[in-house]
């Protein structure tokens, strides 16, 4: 019984130690979500920086009116190209380009933040740390690579807004093989500056993220919204139904 | 064929109407009495008896919310994954919908697996009632089979390697795997073939066997009467107009009992729906998310929770585990052969076929046996009534050990599901150890039960069932 018990705690410290590969994820400020200034932002970042090679085909460009703006001005300011105002976040790149030129086609964006979550954090929380863990590596063809996805085929597009930085790794003493030694990473020191200070620079990223969070599934805070209502009818269903089984069963001896 | 009867003179216009519907179809009037007015159910139900009405309600929601969902869904390889995305976005409600199916096929697990424990601990599979479990068993295989064919259907990663991972395993059937694996999806790799008609499998294949079972379950259920916690048959007891005494009808009485079951399932389902429909990955896997990508095997395969048991039993059979399992054939055999009763020539003919078996199984790959295997895990369930010896039905009066012995089978089947949803385990660790451990268990616990349920010391079985009332 007590090996048996051991094997189960193994098994579950494994468990939490198997979820966790890679570095830990910063914590996406999760508040942005629902703040509309930053979600009107965050299209703008992405029709600019993303939406060139990144395709977004489940999300209408119209559907934006959700957050606050008019179809007028998503005509004047997000739709680029020659696109109609009710057609969905297509690209014109085509996948095999993509593929020739970056060594893989970009995927499509509209449920990325969905699908990028697991162990180590939601996947707002993955987008937003690997957003800001770019860092220049001339080993790469690109000359950058990533820290939450090594050898990534996308080069830092927001470079301009962040600048250059480089990742400093330490070498350290293997605890379990002291002949061995690993490389851990140190933090990035920065190489040139951007347009952005760190500050603005994660708050631009936050706001990105918190567009692509909620373009992942638009219905998520009306989701939400409508929730509270059907709880709050279920708990008086309940003790209605409640209330009607003890007046029935009252005759059962 | 009944005589016309004639409404009242002044009738009021229900009576009238009434009066008219008997007179074209009594039948409806016999089985609403049949069934619901004058079904005596036991009266000493308790929570676990909420399980059978919540699976009918979730079988409900299912095939309504499928029906729609079937609306505006496209089974074809280009366009099913974005069809999905278009349910979610574009179709007014439709993220309700789709919700609820994806929280529902859950949720119908977490019934079903609750109701057939409820069976297993009060005995309910024992005679007069081993047709009312066989066929709930054979439901439980179609819920299994359903649930396999509608997850490849948003055609996500998960989807398209699930089935993939499923469907191999029909491949190491010997000598006609290959071809098997062929016929099932239709094409050399699972694709639009496969995805068409495990469409056509899900919508309407499958759901009528499943309608038709359920029919059964419940006919031959409310022929030989509902068991209670007490494993008391109430029709031993009558009173003078030949009802239980200790029966109540099933309406109103469970109907409403069941209605307040129902709007505290609806509270956890809707929790569920609004606020965590992925539910941390269990429900909707993110990887599924990913559209299906033939070139991209992901790093880590796990079916959906409800699977991972079974799943779990599979991995768990390697090479090693076949040798265990060959020395305990081996061992029953000759321990049959020693102290067994019977005839010197069945225990001998045993042991050839133990012989045999032995054989095969040094044979076949391991993949094979833990194909066997995961399918037996399903399979030995149909066997349950004959494998229980014990003097009484419910736990309640059986020896106060054999609540140990649930638990232990409890644990374990549990731990074979977590460890189904995790990275396989490496090959000789302690963790692949204790999944083999614990199928060895699984199948301990049926496979032993005509010994040990007899064993110990029984408490007397009332004569009438225990009820307080409410």
């Amino acid at each position: 019984m007590k090996r048996f018990i051991t094997c189960l705690l193994a098994a579950f410290s494994f468990a939490a130690l198997a979820s966790e590969g890679g570095p830990p994820l910063d914590k996406f400020p999760k508040e942005r979500v629902t703040d509309v200034a930053a979600l009107q932002n965050g299209a703008k970042l992405f029709v600019n920086y993303c939406l060139n090679c990144h395709a977004a085909s489940s999300m209408r460009y119209n559907r934006m009116v959700e957050l606050g703006l008019t179809e007028d001005q998503i005509k004047k300011n997000l739709v680029l190209a020659t696109e109609k105002v009710g057609e969905t976040m297509k690209v014109s790149l085509e996948p095999k380009q993509g593929k020739e030129w970056f060594g893989a086609a970009p995927p499509d964006l509209s449920v990325i933040a969905r699908s990028r979550a697991g162990g180590g954090g939601s996947g707002a929380d993955y987008l937003y740390t690997y957003m800001r863990s770019f860092y220049r590596d001339d080993t790469k063809a690109t000359g950058w690579n990533n820290l939450v996805f090594p050898s990534v085929a996308m080069p830092h597009v927001l470079w301009e807004l962040q600048g250059q930085q480089r990742a400093v790794f330490v070498e350290t003493a293997d605890p379990h093989d002291p002949k061995k030694v690993v490389h851990s990473f140190g933090g990035f020191e920065p190489i040139t500056k951007g347009t952005m200070d760190k500050r603005e620079y994660d708050g631009a990223v936050a706001d990105l993220v918190a567009f692509l969070q909620w373009m992942g599934e638009p219905a998520q805070n009306q989701r939400v919204r409508i929730g509270v209502w059907v709880m709050l009818f279920l708990a008086a269903f309940t003790v209605i139904t409640w209330r009607l089984n003890a007046a029935f069963w009252k005759d059962i001896k | 064929m009944a005589e016309m009867k004639e409404a009242p003179v002044g009738a009021s216009l229900s009576v009238k109407t009434t009066v008219w519907l008997q007179n074209r179809f009594p039948t409806a009037f016999d089985e609403y009495r049949k069934h619901m007015s004058e079904y005596y159910a036991p009266k000493n139900f308790n929570v676990w008896y909420f399980f059978g009405s919540l699976a009918m309600l979730v079988l409900v929601i299912q095939i309504v919310t499928g029906i729609f969902l079937t609306m505006h869904y496209k089974p074809d390889a280009a366009t099913a994954f974005a069809s999905v995305e278009y349910i979610m976005r574009e179709v007014p409600g439709g993220w309700i919908i789709r919700y609820m199916h994806s929280t529902g096929a859950s949720a119908f697990f977490i019934v079903v697996y609750l109701h057939m424990y409820r069976g297993l601990i009060y005995g309910s599979y024992r005679k007069p009632r081993e047709l009312v479990w066989i066929f709930g068993c054979a439901i439980f295989l179609c819920l299994m089979a359903e649930a396999f064919f509608g997850y490849l259907l948003p055609w996500g990663q998960m989807s398209y390697w699930g089935a993939q991972v499923i469907v191999n395993l029909f491949a190491a059937v010997p000598f006609v795997g290959p071809d098997l694996a062929l016929l099932i999806r239709g094409d050399y790799v699972i694709g639009d073939a496969t995805l068409n008609r495990f469409f056509a499998f899900h919508v309407i294949a499958v759901p009528l066997v499943l309608l038709g079972l359920v029919v059964a379950h419940l006919l031959a259920l409310h022929d030989v009467g509902s068991n209670n916690p007490d494993g008391v048959e109430i029709k031993a007891k009558k009173d003078a107009s030949g009802k239980p005494l200790d029966g109540i009808p099933f309406h109103p009485y469970y109907t409403v009992h069941d209605m307040l079951g129902v709007s505290v399932f609806l509270l956890i389902f809707c929790a569920v729906l609004f606020f965590a429909p992925e539910l941390g990955g269990y429900f909707i896997e993110y990887n599924n998310f990913i559209p299906a990508d033939p070139l991209k095997t992901p790093a880590h395969i796990a079916p959906v929770w409800y699977f991972t048991p079974f799943y779990t039993i599979l991995r768990a059979t390697t090479d090693p585990m076949v040798n265990v399992l060959c020395v305990i054939v081996g061992l029953a055999a000759v321990l049959n052969l020693v102290k067994g009763k019977g005839s010197f020539v069945v225990k001998a003919g045993l042991l050839v076929g133990a012989a045999v078996l032995i054989a095969l199984m040094k044979t076949f790959d391991a993949k094979f046996w833990g194909v066997v295997l995961m399918g037996g895990a399903v399979v030995i369930l149909f066997f349950l009534p004959w494998l229980d010896a014990s003097p009484v039905k419910s736990i309640r009066y059986r020896p106060s050990w054999h609540q140990l012995v649930l638990a232990v089978f409890v644990v374990a089947f549990v731990i074979l599901g977590y460890q189904g949803t995790q990275p396989a385990a490496p090959s000789g660790s302690a963790l692949e150890i204790l999944s083999q451990a614990c199928t060895l268990i699984y199948f301990g616990f049926f496979l032993l039960m005509p010994w040990w349920s007899r064993l110990g010391t029984f408490k007397p079985v009332p004569e009438r069932v225990t009820f307080e009332a409410h």
